[in-house]
């Protein structure tokens, strides 16, 4: 039997994302996102989690994928990272999928630059490739400069 | 208990009673009569020998023995103790603690056999005892049996200890903490619901809640709470040590050892308190031949103080060496061209100062390992301020410096005022709240000037420069101008500023939480809390609020004041002043520069010409100023009235001290002549009345400076007649 491992699944702009099922801890719908000026653009604000402050990330500004109309609050999927929960914003959540090891592979040439900084890899599942999410990196704001030039 | 619970105890114990024991083996050298002191620092040796030896760490409890050896042959009077014995044993000391951290890492000893420093105790044992020491007792039982005798005692010591305190995990202490911090939350949000239902069962039990939450919040932060003795502790070794590696001799004063402070300020002031302390000793006391041509006692003092005030913890580092030369410090940073020229001129000696703060920068012409490779007191200033402090320096070239540092008392709840702006809620932090100024419509918008393009208001005299928060932030601009301007005075390190705010609400006591490490590196922002309503607020950062806006205001209000300081006689240079009593016995002077002669006359010299006195004099028509008119407003409102001349001095004369002024010549009729001097009189206070410049201190006493030509203005003096020739000055002769 091939070894597997789950996945929950989430979707930006039509590509499809997966984070291991251990490092998510909840999906939430965001009911109030207080945004912090001159944060970074990826930086979307706080959220109250029960008592703890998590700070809300866009992937999509991360990831230089074009702005989504902020029409209704995005689901939201919070994950443990190395200092703790982010809570980041995607547009809409997808199953949870078992991959099997085998099916891993890393990043091809085809995958763009932006997006393969924060991915660990693929797997190539029955219809589609799910990109596996390098959440640390993800959650990186990249060098000062960058921020800076982010910054709203 | 198995096998590694026990050897924890251990190593825990052990090395809190090392730790004492570089601080109590420095004072026994101090006074090596103090037979308490000796017995402490053989029990403590003695009792990691027993423990060490149970425990089969063979290395600890081989050099705790010959440690002990000695130690003991000291409590019996036969050995003297000498600095040679004292570095001795507190290089075993360092040897058993680098054991006891290999243990901590690893479960087992270095496996150095400490060879070289075992024979040295041993020969330092063996060697001939002072000769004045009691001759070997011939019943070899006593020495044993007084030693003996010492055991039952620390039992009963330590007995009674364990009684009165108990060992709690650190981290059980900040699970604690943080549920104290979620019951405050909880607590602020029934206070809310409270607010609707006054008189009600609820509000009678919330009440109570409160009242219980904040005594265990108190509570609970006392647990957290150490003498900050335990860090000062090993300083008296690192001074030790220093000072006789570098041949000065230093001695290091501590007052307040038992100031307590949160576990976690504690081990963030451990490094930087180090390493002010190893600069105070490398570069701030000079050598015993360098002091002495200074006419300073040879030994250098290094002060440690430590004191509560207004809720915060003050630390003072002070030396008498020296000092911080405010110039060179300058001189460096324009070489390493970290500072614009222009800006540099402007500078006060306290921003001089300051530039020892920015990274990478050492004037030491040595760099020893021990300090002066510029990577330390950047990092000093950081460490204080990420825990919410403030480190400030003086300094006095020749005759010392002193490290002033200041930490907020508790970390995690603090009282915080809530304020709005731009349609966002924000948190100050109450400690750095000064005063609430609000100005009302029209008139309130009027009274905020703009000086060289900032905003400023006039607080009491003073100018306090604005920051609009907004603006700041970038927000959203409110559309309409507000009714009311809210300003909150506020304090960072020894600057105040004036935060303007669309609004103001009240005073809440919130749960301060980290930020992400994604927006940490917002200098405005302290942390993030969460409000009663739910919903999350920013915690404003006072210092970084005003670095963001300030910083540059600074150089251009000392410029500002360096100009007024000009116009005011020659500024800081000693000149001589005609220092006479004016209207009311008033103290007044005029810089001699400005006088051409003292003159006396009499009544009938003087007449009306108008509605001006005149004298003639020297050919020339001489306008008179009575300066009790020209400075009096209501006398001045009368003086249409006067026709004859009147209050003459006692003599009968007029005192008249004849002054140039732009190729003209006034005479001013003074009280009396009081003397000459020579003195900076350098500014103390703006005028208090028209006609004079300012009050400055000349002579030891506050005396106002005459405007000349204001005073002129004044009494409306007209010149007739093509320019006198200005007489010499007078000279001065002594």
């Amino acid at each position: 039997m091939a070894e597997t491992r789950q996945f929950c699944t989430f979707y930006l702009d039509e590509l499809l994302f997966g984070v291991d099922l251990r490092s998510v801890q909840e999906v939430i719908r965001v009911q109030h996102l207080m945004r912090v000026p001159l944060a970074p653009k990826a930086v979307t604000g706080l959220i109250n989690l029960r008592g703890q402050i998590v700070t809300a990330m866009d992937l999509r500004q991360r990831l230089k994928l074009k702005a989504q109309d902020a029409a209704a609050l995005p689901a939201n999927v919070v994950v443990r990272s190395g200092d703790g929960p982010i809570s980041l914003s995607v547009d809409r959540i997808g199953d949870v999928v078992e991959a099997e090891e085998n099916n891993f592979e890393y990043p091809p040439e085809t995958v763009p630059v932006s997006l393969r900084k924060v991915i660990v890899g693929v797997y190539k599942l029955d219809r589609q490739l799910m990109h596996v999410l390098d959440i640390d990196r993800a959650c990186q704001i990249g060098d000062v400069a960058e921020a800076g030039m982010d910054a709203q | 208990m198995d096998d590694t619970d026990i050897i924890r105890e251990f190593l825990i114990e052990s090395t809190e009673n090392l730790a004492r024991l570089d601080h109590e083996i420095v004072k026994l050298e101090q006074t090596p009569k103090d037979a308490q002191l000796l017995d402490g620092i053989f029990r403590t040796i003695h009792t990691i020998k027993g423990t060490g030896g149970m425990l089969c760490f063979s290395a600890v409890e081989g050099i705790a023995h010959v440690a002990e050896t000695l130690l003991s042959q000291l409590r019996s009077g036969e050995r003297q103790f000498t600095s040679e014995l004292a570095s001795l044993i507190l290089t075993s000391v360092d040897a058993i603690k680098a054991e006891l951290t290999s243990i901590e890492a690893t479960g087992k000893e270095t496996g150095d056999s400490h060879e070289g420093l075992r024979a040295r105790l041993k020969l330092a044992a063996e060697s001939s005892k002072d000769p004045a020491s009691p001759p070997p007792r011939i019943d070899n039982e006593k020495p044993r049996a007084r030693v003996q005798a010492a055991e039952p005692r620390p039992t009963a010591q330590t007995a009674s200890l364990e009684d009165s305190t108990i060992r709690v995990d650190v981290v059980l202490l900040d699970r604690l903490m943080n549920l104290v911090g979620e019951l405050v939350l909880a607590r602020n949000q029934i206070l809310q619901f409270n607010t609707n239902s006054e008189g009600s069962a609820l509000h009678a039990s919330s009440q109570h809640l409160d009242l219980i939450t904040t005594e265990l919040q108190e509570g609970v932060m006392k647990t957290r709470m150490q003498p900050i003795g335990v860090v000062w502790n090993k300083l008296p070794r690192v001074v030790r040590d220093l000072a006789a590696s570098s041949g000065k001799s230093i001695r290091l004063v501590m007052d307040g050892n038992d100031t307590e402070l949160d576990k976690t300020i504690i081990e963030a002031i451990r490094d930087p308190l180090t390493h002010m302390v190893r600069n105070c000793c490398d570069h701030g006391i000079e050598t015993p031949a360098v002091r002495a041509r200074a006419g300073k006692p040879e030994q250098g003092t290094i002060s440690l103080r430590a004191y509560h005030e207004g809720g915060q913890v003050n630390i003072e580092i002070s030396d008498d060496g020296a000092g911080i030369d405010a110039q060179r410090l300058k001189e460096k940073a324009k070489q390493k061209g970290v500072l614009r020229t222009d800006y540099a001129d402007h500078m006060s000696d306290r921003e001089m100062l300051d530039l020892i703060f920015l990274p990478g920068f050492s004037t030491a012409e040595k760099v020893t390992n021990i300090s002066g490779r510029g990577v330390g007191m950047d990092v000093v200033k950081t460490n204080i301020e990420k825990i919410g402090g403030t480190v400030d320096l003086t300094s006095r070239p020749g005759e010392g410096t002193l490290f002033k540092i200041k930490i907020p008392l508790t970390l995690a709840i603090i009282p915080g005022l809530v304020v709005m702006s731009g349609g966002e809620r924000f948190v100050i932090p109450q400690v750095s709240l000064l005063e609430l100024i609000g100005l009302e419509g029209d008139s309130g918008r009027k009274q905020i000037e703009s000086v060289d393009g900032t905003p400023v208001y006039r607080r009491r005299g003073k100018l306090l420069p604005l920051v609009y928060l907004n603006r700041v932030l970038r927000l959203s601009d409110t559309t309409e101008q507000p009714d009311s301007v809210s300003i909150v005075v506020l304090q960072a390190e020894h600057r105040q500023f004036g935060l303007v705010v669309d609004g103001i609400s009240d005073t809440q006591e919130i749960v301060v939480k980290p930020l992400g490490k994604q927006l940490k590196g917002l200098s405005c922002y302290a942390g993030a809390c969460i409000m009663g309503d739910g919903k999350v607020a920013l915690i404003l950062d006072v210092l970084g609020m005003a670095q963001r806006a300030n910083v540059i205001h600074e150089a251009g209000a000392h410029h500002r004041a360096a100009k007024a300081q000009e116009s005011v006689a020659a500024g800081a240079q000693r000149q001589p002043f005609l220092l006479f009593a004016g209207p009311d016995e008033s103290r007044m002077a005029v810089p001699l520069s400005r006088v051409a002669r003292l003159e006396e006359l009499r009544a009938s010299q003087i007449e009306n010409a108008g509605a001006q006195w005149v004298a003639q004099y020297r050919g020339q028509i001489l306008p008179l100023i009575n300066l009790e008119t020209a400075l009096d407003e209501r006398r001045r409102q009368r003086r249409h009235l006067r026709t004859d001349v009147t209050d003459p001095s006692s003599s009968g004369l007029f005192l008249v001290v004849v002054c140039n002024h732009e190729g003209h010549q006034v005479g001013l009729v003074v009280e009396k002549i009081l003397d000459i001097v020579e003195d900076l009189a350098e500014p103390k206070y703006p005028a208090s009345r028209t006609g004079v410049q300012c009050s400055a201190v000349i002579s030891g006493k506050v005396t106002e400076l005459l405007d000349i030509p204001a005073v002129l203005r004044v009494a409306k003096v007209r010149f007739s007649g093509p320019n006198t020739p200005a007489a010499a000055p007078v000279e001065v002769t002594h």
